[in-house]
């Protein structure tokens, strides 16, 4: 830990101030939510909440989200593991496309699906769906777990007579423990917030619930009351993922230097192996990208293609996407920054306390923190009520967290002691800032930028609820032309919109490394939290 | 050094979102006063047709807000009298109904309403009847026979019905069905249709859910808008469709018609383009465009103008006798539903 040089001494108040301001931000939803809860009369809302539909949206969610963890965890292992550890013919080609589907949008996924056949509209549509879209976190979190067990424990377990299967399960399995319920939580997670795959699935979940009362009511208590009960269930997994990060940590002890692990020969089973990544990269990438490729060539319906994807509306829609994650970009680093720096430089508990609050956006999931600010604005804050700043407000709350972790991590590579270096030798702040913390924090605060735009440009549920009056959106499009069964119309959309999405992850993957992009980038949640980035920085310093 | 450096950079990022969040107010404070807001319930297709002609006929600009029927409703009552809306144009006529009793809508000009037939409008005047649709049942004929068919939409709550439907219970368009149930049988004979139809019933979120079950075998049975149907049809191709539909005649409940309808709101600072709007697209060159479109599969209240012949013609349908004011505003519906547990 090097890298983050602390000081003792008490932070300034002015940053302190601004730092404060990030931390409110993401809170304001959920004191919002809170609020409207509680005005629905006390025997309202034990009717509300204890009625059979929120039994049954538990039972729907929490079956999909273990159903997905668990796929996720075999189907992810299983792949880290004959990747990292086996002479699978293709090997390279596997490990770069199996991370390729974190840079589609999940709505995308399931609209591709969706329009394929509408009998994917139900329980099992919706666990191949989301698994196929959320497994590469597992991938990637148990292939760098993988890397980093060290070789001998493994041959001493072979050599004490264990055979492959046995020192799997009893020497590898374990060490990958952390990363591997770490993952699974965040599957889990990004189950429970998921709104615009169900939505378009057709499948009943907290989130498409907590819509379908705001269609019917627009912003009652009816619908923040069914929030607060899945802003606790995923609390309590954001909590669960940070204690698990936290604490089982495998490390050996003392320095030494690990040799690169010698992988297995598949012999024979190299062929049904190279079959299983043949079928996983036409599930997960071909029929998504193929269903977006034939729905461009269909044009003959009317019903199909009635808001004919004109070029102008294309472009227009194309122009709005960019400009609204190029400002959302611009405000939330502005808005992390001074808490990221506070994190990286000084100590204590205001600091600490800020940071965990800003982390807690990732628990509140964007359809909570849109109808939050809608019923806030429409309220008491009437001028930034369908404002374009509201939605712009709206990506910062919810990339908060995604800002912090990147920002952190540019922050730390310019280390004080050379800003200090510099001053000895008789720069000024000027001099200081351009010469030695920018060039050293600048890539970092490049990719940062770049990780948070194209998170922002493939959102969907805020941009929905929030976009201002007669403006559009490339995902918006999508969505609204697959719900009304329009695929065809949809297509031109989503292809702009993964491509712009692709094209920008593998342009970051390349300048700023793999790992960089996906361990950390394209897997959002997986650097967000504060236990993942020490171990990150542990590794680092190996 | 660093830190001051650092602190009035900050000061120059508060300085610039805060100068982020005024520049983004002023495009809405400059709209020239030929734009129009619309507040839309309707389908994107339909109202995107629309805009696009009367904007070629009238150089007005309509800038369209999209979400259902209901929501919108309720958004405009919340918002009040300091709403952005000029018009609303919704699916059905009890999202009308509630924001006349709240005393939100302008009259409508005379001349307007005289074009659609007096009982598709508001009895106060202030909302005029655009379109219409016919709620049906869907079928898939390889899973009920004909004669299997329910007479009656209450029939659908029998317990010989159970596993068989589906229902779409918060889309927009099946409140008013509710509503027509409450009205004509009572709440209590309500609630005990809907609770039938939750122990029978696959709950969908949407018409569009409901129909796609039905023509893919997923249910044998749905209770959908005609428009859905003719639209999948559309979509799909008449070959390859696997469902038809089954009216409910004899001015069953089932067969109710329900009204999609236009108003002007009271705080509208464009009273009299908006106004324009609502006198085109009632307007026989905009309802026959609709009607020949392939887009809108809904039936053209202006006499005289055929519906797309994928229709049962509009003469030919036995809806039951409920007025729109009988109808009422679907006040009551949401707690129907949840008391079934539908919501």
């Amino acid at each position: 830990m090097r890298s983050t040089e602390t000081v003792t001494g008490r932070p300034p108040p002015g940053l302190l101030l601004a730092a404060a301001v990030a931390s409110v931000l993401v809170l304001l939803p959920l004191a919002v939510t809170l609020f409207q809860a509680a005005q629905a009369p006390f025997k309202d809302a034990i009717n509300l909440l204890f009625r059979p539909l929120v039994g049954e949206l538990l039972l729907n969610t929490l079956m999909l989200v273990v159903a997905t963890t668990l796929c996720s965890a075999v189907l992810g292992t299983a792949a880290a593991w004959l990747l990292e550890r086996t002479r699978v013919p293709g090997r390279r080609l596997w490990s770069a496309l199996i991370a390729v589907p974190l840079a589609i949008p999940a709505f995308i996924t399931s609209y591709a699906w969706v329009s394929l056949s509408p009998s994917l509209q139900d329980f099992a549509g919706a666990l191949l769906i989301v698994t196929c879209s959320y497994y590469p976190i597992l991938y990637l979190s148990v292939a760098a777990a993988l890397r980093n067990i060290d070789p001998a424990l493994e041959e001493t377990a072979r050599s004490l007579g264990c055979g492959p299967w046995s020192s799997f399960f009893r020497v590898v399995l374990p060490h990958l423990r952390p990363a591997l319920l770490g993952g699974m939580l965040l599957v889990a997670l990004d189950v429970l917030v998921e709104f615009g795959a169900f939505s378009l699935l057709r499948f009943r979940t907290f989130t498409t619930e907590i819509y379908a009362e705001y269609r019917t009511g627009f912003n009652g208590p009816e619908a923040s009351l069914l929030a607060v009960v899945l802003i606790i269930l995923c609390i309590l997994f954001l909590v669960a993922e940070m204690r698990v990060r936290g604490s089982a940590q495998y490390a050996r002890l003392g320095g030494g230097t690990r040799r690169k692990s010698v992988p297995y020969e598949l012999g024979w089973a190299a062929i049904p192996v190279a079959a299983g990544f043949v079928l996983i990269a036409i599930v997960a990438l071909g029929v998504p990208l193929g269903m977006i490729a034939f729905w461009l060539t269909q044009h003959s319906a009317a019903a199909i293609s009635p808001v004919m994807a004109s070029g102008g509306l294309l472009i227009s829609t194309a122009a709005r996407s960019l400009e609204f994650s190029a400002l959302a970009t611009l405000l939330t680093l502005t808005l992390a920054l001074p808490l990221a720096f506070l994190a990286v430089r000084y100590k204590g508990w205001p600091i600490t306390i800020l940071e965990r609050v800003a982390y807690l956006a990732q628990g509140v999931p964007s359809i909570v923190v849109a109808l939050a600010l809608v019923a806030l604005t429409v309220h008491a804050l009437r001028p930034l009520y369908q404002s374009t700043a509201l939605l712009i407000v709206a990506y910062s709350i919810l990339f908060m967290p995604l800002a912090l972790v990147s920002l952190r991590a540019a922050l730390s590579q310019a280390q004080r002691g050379l800003e200090e270096a510099g001053r000895s030798l008789g720069l000024n702040w000027f001099e200081i800032a351009f010469r030695i913390v920018l060039p050293l924090a600048g890539p970092g605060l490049g990719a940062a930028a770049a990780l948070i735009f194209v998170s922002v440009f493939s959102e969907l549920t805020a941009t929905l609820l929030l976009a201002p009056i007669g403006t559009s959106t490339l995902a918006i499009q999508v969505w609204s032309d697959t719900s009304t069964l329009a695929f065809a119309a949809a297509a031109p959309y989503a292809a702009v919109m993964i491509g712009i999405s692709l094209v920008s992850t593998w342009l970051l993957a390349r300048r700023f490394g793999e790992t960089a992009v996906f361990d950390s980038a394209a897997t959002p949640d997986l650097k967000k939290t504060p236990a993942f980035r020490l171990e990150h920085a542990a590794e680092a310093d190996i | 050094m660093i830190l001051s450096l650092l602190r009035a950079r900050g000061l120059l990022r508060i300085g610039a979102a805060a100068g982020l969040l005024f520049a983004s107010r002023v495009p809405s404070i400059a709209d020239p006063a030929t734009t129009l807001t619309l507040y839309a319930g309707q389908h994107a297709q339909t109202i995107n047709l629309l805009i696009t002609d009367f904007q070629k006929r009238t150089g007005i600009v309509v800038k369209v807000h999209r979400g259902d029927g209901p929501e919108i409703a309720n958004q405009l009552a919340t918002e009040g009298a300091s709403s952005p809306a000029d018009v609303y144009f919704t699916e059905n006529s009890p999202e009308l109904v509630l924001l006349s009793k709240k005393h939100l809508l302008a009259p409508v000009d005379p001349k307007t309403l005289a074009e659609i037939p007096a009982r598709y409008n508001s009895p106060k005047g202030d909302w005029v009847g655009v379109l219409a649709r016919e709620n049906v049942l869907a079928y898939n004929p390889a899973m009920v026979k004909p004669g299997e068919l329910p007479a009656s939409l209450m029939d659908l709550a029998k317990p010989s019905f159970k596993g068989k439907i589906a229902i779409a219970p918060t889309d927009g368009d099946f409140l008013p069905l509710v509503s027509a149930v409450a009205a004509s049988k009572g709440k209590d004979a309500a609630v005990a249709w809907l609770k039938g139809l939750k122990t029978n019933a696959q709950i969908f979120d949407d018409d569009e859910g409901v129909v796609a079950a039905v023509d893919r075998g997923a249910v044998a049975m749905g209770i959908i808008n005609n428009y859905y149907w003719a639209r999948l049809q559309q979509e799909v191709g008449k070959a390859k469709m696997h469902s038809t539909i089954h009216h409910f005649t004899h001015g069953d409940i089932g067969g109710l018609i329900n009204v999609s309808g236009a108003a002007v709101l009271k705080s509208s600072k464009h009273q009299a383009e908006a106004q324009k709007f609502l006198a085109y697209i009632v307007s026989a060159p905009a309802q026959s465009m609709l009607a020949k479109s392939d887009v809108d599969f809904e039936y053209p209240l202006h006499p005289g103008i055929a519906a797309n012949p994928v229709l049962k013609p509009f003469s030919k349908l036995q809806p039951p006798a409920i007025s729109v004011s009988q109808l009422g505003d679907d006040s009551d519906v949401a707690s129907l539903l949840r008391e079934a547990g539908l919501l």
